[in-house]
């Protein structure tokens, strides 16, 4: 009986440890993935912010991005991560960043290696320096290839 | 006038902010002085030989800017003898990025010994004459009769990881036809990179 207990106990350790450590799945994708994830999703508003790890302002913006998915989730809002990290830092640099920065938001990392093309098909103005951000609603789009502040983000989101 | 002062900081933030344009091929390139990690000043003019330059806004710090480094030093190890000589400038506030100061230039360049001059750009001004946008920026300059011409703006190669086996060296084919009198094929190319860096806006 002793044993049954105990065994119980490691049982339950064992499971409060994995739910704690439990960060999110950053998958690859590719451009025709992503649009797809916009067309075929649930969601009516996505908010695409281009980042990486190597990016000190992407970094200091990610939290405004955490708290507007946190906040208009009922309006069925996506905000979706996508890292241009090097496909050879996936193990090394993103998923640990994910981890210990605990983000929410759904992380990808862009599957593409000809910039003269994604650059383009992202947004014709991009020059292709990050942060970047691209919101879309229904046919409503807007690109904006600059740090964001709350309240920037925030108003960019309501003008949609 | 305390009214007046607000709207005019307020104003002046405004242009600080507002993007001066990327150079495209055909316009001209602004020539500029500017000081050198072994503290003397260069210009276009200081190549009188010169056939034309390889301007590279490049910095310290980016990691898109490492991975290129050792091809940039190879593009001047290259093309300095064929007259196309690499000068590299750092676009970067040294305020807003702090591994970008003069010192840490200095450094560098020691350390990877940088046969071409790598220059400061006290106040952002010939950043924003040629609008370089991110780290590595590349310019691709010739001389002509009219002056100096842009005739390239871009990326070096389409492969900044640096895995590719069959690399598009947009640079090497642009100096290419350039010696052989040729216009370039391909004239602006887009990549990924850090951008810029300027100080914070008041």
């Amino acid at each position: 009986m002793k044993e049954i207990k105990a065994f119980t106990i490691i049982v339950f350790l064992l499971l409060a440890f994995s739910l704690k450590s439990y960060s999110q799945q950053v998958k690859l994708i590719n451009i025709d993935q992503l649009q797809e994830r916009m067309k075929a999703g649930k969601d009516s508003t996505y908010v695409v912010n281009f980042w990486a790890t190597w990016c000190a302002p992407c970094i200091k913006e990610l939290p405004h991005f955490e708290k507007l998915g946190a906040e208009y989730k009922a309006e069925k809002l996506a905000v979706l991560l996508v890292s241009v990290d090097f496909k050879s830092k996936l193990t090394s640099a993103v998923v640990p960043f994910v981890k210990r920065k605990n983000l929410k938001n759904q992380v990808f990392l862009l599957n593409e290696s000809n910039p003269q093309e994604y650059i383009d098909r992202i947004d014709p103005s991009w020059s292709g320096s990050i942060p970047a951000t691209l919101f879309i609603k229904g046919d409503k789009r807007k690109f904006i290839e600059s740090e964001l502040t709350y309240e920037q983000l925030l108003t960019e989101y309501k003008k949609l | 006038m305390k009214k007046f002062i607000t709207l005019a900081l307020i104003f002046s933030a405004f242009l600080a902010q507002a993007q001066a344009p990327t150079l495209k091929a055909g316009q001209p390139a602004p020539d500029f002085k500017l000081k050198n990690v072994d503290n003397k000043e260069v210009s276009f003019a200081s190549y009188p030989d010169a056939k034309g330059f390889i301007v590279v806004f490049t910095c310290n710090t980016c990691p898109y800017a490492k991975a290129y480094e050792q091809r940039i030093i190879d593009l001047d190890k290259k093309f300095k003898p064929q007259g196309y000589p690499v000068i590299a400038i750092n676009p970067n506030d040294p305020e807003a990025s702090k591994a970008d100061t003069f010192d840490k230039m200095q450094d560098l360049a020691k350390e990877k010994k940088y046969a071409f001059p790598y220059l400061f750009d006290k106040g952002q001004i010939v950043t924003d004459q040629y609008g370089a946008k991110h780290t590595p920026h590349l310019f691709v300059v010739s001389k002509t009769a009219k002056g100096t011409v842009v005739e390239y703006t871009g990326a070096i190669d389409n492969d900044p990881e640096g895995t590719k086996d069959e690399k598009t060296k947009y640079v090497e084919d642009v100096i290419a036809s350039l010696k052989n009198n040729q216009k370039p094929a391909i004239t602006e190319t887009k990549e990924i990179g850090c951008t810029v860096k300027r100080k914070a806006k008041a």
